[in-house]
């Protein structure tokens, strides 16, 4: 065993990470993943001489613990995927980005439809200068009488972000879903390379801008973490309150958005109300709804005074009396349980092989939250319990939400009932040279994962993200998997998943 | 269904008075920038220095902020040493020429609204198609929620619409990447005319923090003619709203 076993947020020496053969590597990977360990990230490390490295890293949730073991393949190795569905994607990324080959990969097809960062090593030996053209591929079909597909997006009917959708079915019964995204690639993880520059803060903001809290917290301990910075303890409270709301805002919203696809128009039309709500208590803190910048590395940029605090607190009472009031019609509503109940179920080995992650793993009964199994900040002092249910249904990703949603608002009156006193930033150098760090957050949509390695200079050479919805598209596909074509933007809304955040 | 009522009459009505009345914006929002007319300390440029968008320029020693391109962090606020800029809690930001979105010392011009013949056609209804085109999702957020009951944008007779064939107009977020530009067009091209382009967000009018990636089009005009610019990163709902009331000419003068 040559893997390396280390800490969530520890600084550890690049050259630390061992570098195998790569049959030693897939031994490892997979040994790993039958101990119950989570692939987290795996991605290319471009070397010198044009080669690329492929670094795995892996999370074992039970004992907190992390691991990391690298190969140097040359242009192509032994797909994972076929022994480790969860890598298939994660496959497909390192393909289309570095021209390496996954052989034996069951679906290798593009997910962003760019050109190869690595000139004239493309996985599929497109030739030319020109972007390739987004879905212009062959799709997965069905053949046999009745069968008949259906082609959605990339613009889509309400105000939502694009990607296209390929059904195949028979009658109203889908067989089959392949989703095909990249409509929203800007090259954010490319342009990281290089930084901390004045523009590092703000592509982290917007890597999924419903989610600036959750990454520009992940992104601001991964930078803590190599330059050395102790975050005062105020500081902490206070990003975990912005998380908190975040995921509030969030839950809210989807839950009334559930409650509009299924037609019930009172918990839609009040939650729409209540996430905003909460969206304006974010704006309390720093005067951005959505929290842009409120976190900075060292700690956060706005401080809160008892005024401050006894208008918040006095807000999320009253917010999270209506969203209790709100959400309980929905369970006790024939007409919707009807719907949310055995629609579009994901089975807990399906979540496990996949590697889903946040209310989506937990709606399966996964008990997986990194505020639990590998805390940072002020999560190391004040536990969340686990919100778990069984089921793996819409219904289940629903109750997931109103769980949390209480949770949340607990852990924030005890935050603000105690909140420590202090400076809430500290001075955050540059970041240490030839290291790497592993970055994890909760985030509302769950695990989101930085992985940053630093060159000589202390630059990022390789800052890799991982966000939940890059996990979490997969399970939506499955669960569509014998599911009514109709039950479609139920099922969606119950994942309601990031594009750009897997656009990148 | 009786829980339902009771519920219905607890959560009370919600729909702001904006526009007659002034609109609730938060107290550290960052608005509109002011920029004192003081001359700069010769030789400094703090504050460009500090812009991650290259927002600002220096011109005889005055300072002007793009803010199609700002992204309204405050960063050359902080960076200034005479506290010569200052961001506002002025929501109105909106413009129908991308020249006039350049902030100097004295009055910007805010959006006029459109002529006779369009304002007859959409001035009472309005139908618009979003489309979004490598936003990060809180352009599109913050547009949808004109959409609830707090904003109830119905009120003002405008709606966004399934199709660009039942729409009189566009309203675009994000920079417009490379594997979206000919979605727009081809979106823009099934509106019947005549036809307006609104853009919503830094994103979409300059290519915000994205902007020279090649990966974008830095921003709607590459692709189509736009009428209205909202900046903001991404702008509050009521600058939003404000910007669509304008270009409307629903808002009473002097508002």
């Amino acid at each position: 065993m040559s893997i390396l076993a280390f800490r969530h947020l520890e600084k550890i020496p690049s050259d630390q990470i061992p570098a195998v053969s790569i049959d030693a590597f897939r031994r490892d990977v997979l040994g790993a993943i039958a101990e119950g360990c989570r692939l987290v990230a795996f991605y290319g490390m471009p070397r010198a001489n044009a080669a690329v490295r492929l670094v795995a890293v892996l999370a074992h949730d039970r004992s907190g613990e992390l691991r990391a073991v690298a190969a140097d393949p040359g242009e192509s190795y032994p797909a994972l995927a076929p022994d480790c569905p969860q890598a298939a994607g994660f496959e497909r990324e390192i393909a289309e980005q570095w021209g390496v080959q996954p052989r034996g990969h069951p679906w290798l097809k593009p997910l962003r439809f760019h050109r190869s960062y690595r000139p004239s090593r493309d996985a599929w030996g497109r030739t030319g200068p020109e972007s390739p053209p987004p879905s212009v591929l062959d799709f997965f079909r069905v053949e046999g009488e009745g069968i008949h597909e259906v082609a959605v997006g990339p613009v889509h009917a309400g105000i939502i972000e694009p990607g296209h959708f390929r059904f195949q079915c028979h009658g109203e019964q889908v067989l089959h879903l392949e989703i095909s995204l990249g409509y929203q690639h800007r090259g954010v993880e490319r342009a990281l390379v290089g930084g901390p520059h004045p523009r590092t803060i703000h592509h982290v903001e917007t890597l999924a801008g419903d989610t600036t809290i959750g990454h520009a917290l992940a992104y601001a301990q991964a930078v803590e973490s190599l330059a050395g910075c102790r975050v005062p303890a105020r500081a902490q409270a206070l990003r975990a309150v912005a998380l908190e709301l975040e995921r509030l805002a969030n839950h809210t919203g989807d839950l009334g958005a559930l409650a509009g696809d299924v037609g019930y128009l009172p918990t839609s039309s009040f939650c729409g109300r209540l996430r905003g709500d909460f969206l304006n208590m974010t704006a309390l803190l720093c005067g951005s709804r959505f929290g842009r910048g409120f976190v900075r590395p060292g700690g956060v940029a706005f401080d809160v005074d008892a005024a401050l605090l006894a208008d918040l607190r006095g807000r999320l009472e009253a917010t999270f009396r209506d969203v209790g009031g709100a959400v309980n019609l929905l369970w006790d509503t024939p007409s919707v349980m009807a719907r949310f109940e055995n629609t579009g179920a994901v089975s807990p080995e399906t979540a496990a092989a996949l590697g889903l992650v946040g209310p989506a793993a937990r709606a399966s009964g996964r008990e997986i939250d990194v505020r639990r199994d590998f805390p940072s900040g002020i999560y190391r002092f004040a536990q969340l319990p686990v919100s778990a249910v069984a089921g793996g249904d819409v219904f289940a990703r629903a109750y997931v939400r109103w769980l949390e949603i209480q949770r949340s608002v607990e852990f924030i009156r005890g935050q603000t009932a105690s909140l420590p006193g202090g400076a809430v930033r500290a001075p955050c150098g540059p970041p240490a040279p030839d290291a790497t760090v592993v970055s994890l957050q909760e985030g509302w949509r769950g695990e989101i994962a930085h992985v940053a390695t630093t060159g000589a200079d202390g630059r990022f050479a390789r800052y890799k993200v991982v966000d939940p919805s890059f996990r979490n598209w997969p399970g939506l596909a499955l669960a569509l998997r014998n599911q009514e074509i109709s039950d479609f933007p139920l099922c969606n809304k119950s994942f309601n998943l990031s594009y750009c955040g897997h656009d990148l | 269904m009786i829980r339902a009522l009771f519920e219905r009459w607890r959560q009370k009505r919600r729909t702001v008075a904006y526009p007659a009345k002034p609109p609730s914006i938060p107290e550290r929002y960052r608005g509109a920038p002011e920029i004192a007319p003081a001359a700069c300390v010769a030789g400094c440029d703090a504050c460009r220095a500090a812009c991650p968008v290259d927002a600002i320029s220096l011109a005889d020693g005055s300072i002007r902020i793009d803010l199609g391109k700002c992204l309204f962090c405050g960063d050359c606020a902080a960076a200034c040493p005479q506290g010569t800029i200052r961001f506002t809690r002025d929501h109105r930001v909106a413009a129908r020429r991308r020249a006039d979105l350049a902030a100097g010392p004295g009055e910007r011009r805010l959006a006029e609204a459109l002529d006779a013949k369009m304002k007859r056609l959409f001035g009472r209804s309005l139908k618009l198609r979003q489309v979004s085109a490598g936003g990060c999702n809180a352009c599109e957020a913050d547009v949808n929620v004109l959409n609830t009951v707090v904003f109830d944008l119905g009120r003002f007779g405008i709606q966004f619409v399934a199709s660009p064939r039942h729409a009189d107009g566009l309203l675009i977020t994000g920079p417009v990447t490379e594997n979206m530009a000919l979605a727009l067009r081809k979106t823009y091209d099934a509106l019947p005319e005549p036809r307006i382009v609104i853009a919503i967000g830094a994103c979409a009018i300059s290519g915000g923090p994205y902007a020279g990636h090649v990966e974008v089009r830095n921003g709607a005009d590459a692709v189509v003619p736009v009428d209205l610019y909202v900046p903001g990163c991404p702008p509050h709902p009521v600058a939003i709203l404000d910007g669509l009331l304008r270009l409307l000419g629903r808002l009473e003068p002097g508002r």
